[in-house]
């Protein structure tokens, strides 16, 4: 699993960071990081989650 | 046996529904209704980039990255659901055809409330859809002056994207601030002044009484006696929930439908968005929450739920968030600030426009508005998910 943020469509809602933080953070610059762009397959249900709940459509997985 | 299952309302709710019905291995027939002639599309965007004209109206249909055939939906657009029965499993739909169900979800959304006791005309128009915005976007075109009736969050957000175009605006709100209901006056005054601070002639504590125009509108006459020249009125004074096709189904229907925390109206029947009132456990009430991702979460669950069955419920808990960008400000708010008995900022200032601000009930924190700082509402809401109290809040 690879994921892939379009930040500039990212308006730091911060519902991803919420679903898996292990995966999303928002930084001290304000940004949004990924912590991880391939995660383990252990946390699809989380990514999967921050995928239909992100507002702006920002976050993609890319298999 | 679990073959059919069909979705009223082609809307977020519906379109989050069927993506996790497929997602959760439901392999049969999933019909997909809505009256729109639309496919599924993001209102958001309507009030700000659509108005303002940095997104075309068509940039606002929900992108699949596998397209539409994954989903391999009976997608009937453009025709309205008018009934429903309960014994026999069956939807009648406005062209004459029918829908029978194993499960139903229904997410029949909610509609504009007009002005009572004025009659429509050209130039008088409410914000909701798509074809809403187009219209209003075309209108605005040859309209020097804008007239906003209702300063809740649509209205306010028509009023900045039309100070962006450079139109001449007022805003019409019954209350002596905006908000007033759900927010603090201290910070329904903050918002005022930054529409004031933006050109907008906001008048508050004034009802509109009278429309002159009789072709089209002209003007608005209002309860303290003055009167405001304008080329078109945008009336945002709420929404009702679309649940009159429902009226003989023998739902629960009390200002949309009532649902346990399956988000289930009655057996096989399941209810999402801004049309269902679910029991949510976090507000220990069944709310009807109009929010973007109220209508994901209680969607997704509605699907779950009806794959697993009745009985096979789960109780649901969400604390509402919402969002709402005016002029360069995000404002952010989460949780249920009615009734809060004390707000504090916590961060920032009113004079900054910049703060965040808790909101207390008993010994509880209910609610966090944060403007323009994102990273303190994610941290309020994760403290609110937990039910903290007011003490563990206000020094986390």
């Amino acid at each position: 699993m690879k994921i892939v943020v379009d930040l500039n469509q990212c308006d730091l809602h911060g519902l991803c960071v919420e679903a898996a933080p292990e995966v999303f953070e928002i930084g001290d610059d304000g940004q949004l990081h990924l912590l991880n762009e391939t995660p383990d397959q252990s946390l699809r249900a989380k990514v999967e989650k921050a995928v239909r709940e992100c507002p702006t459509g920002a976050i993609s997985i890319v298999e | 046996m679990l073959r059919r299952i069909a979705i009223v309302g082609a809307s977020l709710a519906g379109l989050r529904a069927a993506e996790t019905l497929r997602a959760r291995g439901f392999d049969g027939e999933l019909t997909l209704i809505g009256d729109e002639p639309h496919r599924p599309y993001d209102r958001p965007p309507l009030s700000k980039q659509v108005l303002q004209g940095t997104q075309e109206p068509e940039q606002t249909f929900f992108r699949r990255k596998d397209g539409y055939d994954a989903l391999a939906l009976d997608m009937r657009l453009g025709v309205r659901a008018t009934s429903l029965d309960l014994h026999t499993k069956r939807l009648a739909l406005a062209d004459g055809t029918f829908s029978d169900y194993d499960r139903l979800i229904i997410a029949t959304g909610a509609r504009p409330r007009t002005l009572p006791g004025i009659a429509p005309r050209t130039g008088l128009l409410v914000l909701r859809g798509l074809d809403d915005a187009v219209a209003l976007k075309q209108e605005l075109m040859n309209a020097p002056r804008v007239a906003i009736v209702g300063a809740g969050f649509i209205g306010l957000e028509v009023a900045a994207s039309c100070r962006a175009r450079g139109l001449h605006v007022t805003v019409i709100e019954a209350l002596p601030v905006p908000l007033l209901p759900i927010l603090a006056p201290a910070l329904c005054d903050m918002v005022a002044a930054m529409h004031r601070d933006h050109g907008v002639d906001l008048r508050t504590g004034c009802i509109v009484t009278d429309i002159i125009g009789e072709s089209r509108v002209n003007s608005l006459v209002l309860s303290d006696g003055s009167q405001i020249n304008a080329d078109v009125i945008v009336v945002g004074i709420g929404v009702i929930p679309n649940t009159e096709w429902l009226d003989s189904s023998g739902l629960t229907l009390d200002n949309g439908i009532v649902c346990d925390g399956s988000g289930q109206a009655a057996p096989g029947v399941y209810a999402a968005g801004d049309v269902a009132r679910v029991a949510n456990q976090w507000h220990g009430d069944s709310p009807r929450i109009e929010h973007w991702t109220n209508a994901v979460e209680q969607a997704v669950h509605a699907a779950e739920n009806a794959l697993a069955g009745t009985g096979a419920s789960a109780s649901f808990s969400s604390v509402p968030y919402f969002w709402s960008d005016q002029y360069d400000r995000k404002i952010q708010f989460v949780g249920d600030a009615r009734r809060h008995e004390e707000m504090v900022i916590v961060d920032g200032s009113v004079a900054d426009r910049r703060l965040t601000a808790l909101f207390r009930r008993g010994d509880r924190l209910m609610a966090c508005l944060a403007v323009n700082q994102p990273r303190a509402l994610i941290k309020y809401r994760k403290l609110l998910a937990e039910c903290v109290s007011w003490e563990a809040a206000l020094t986390a």
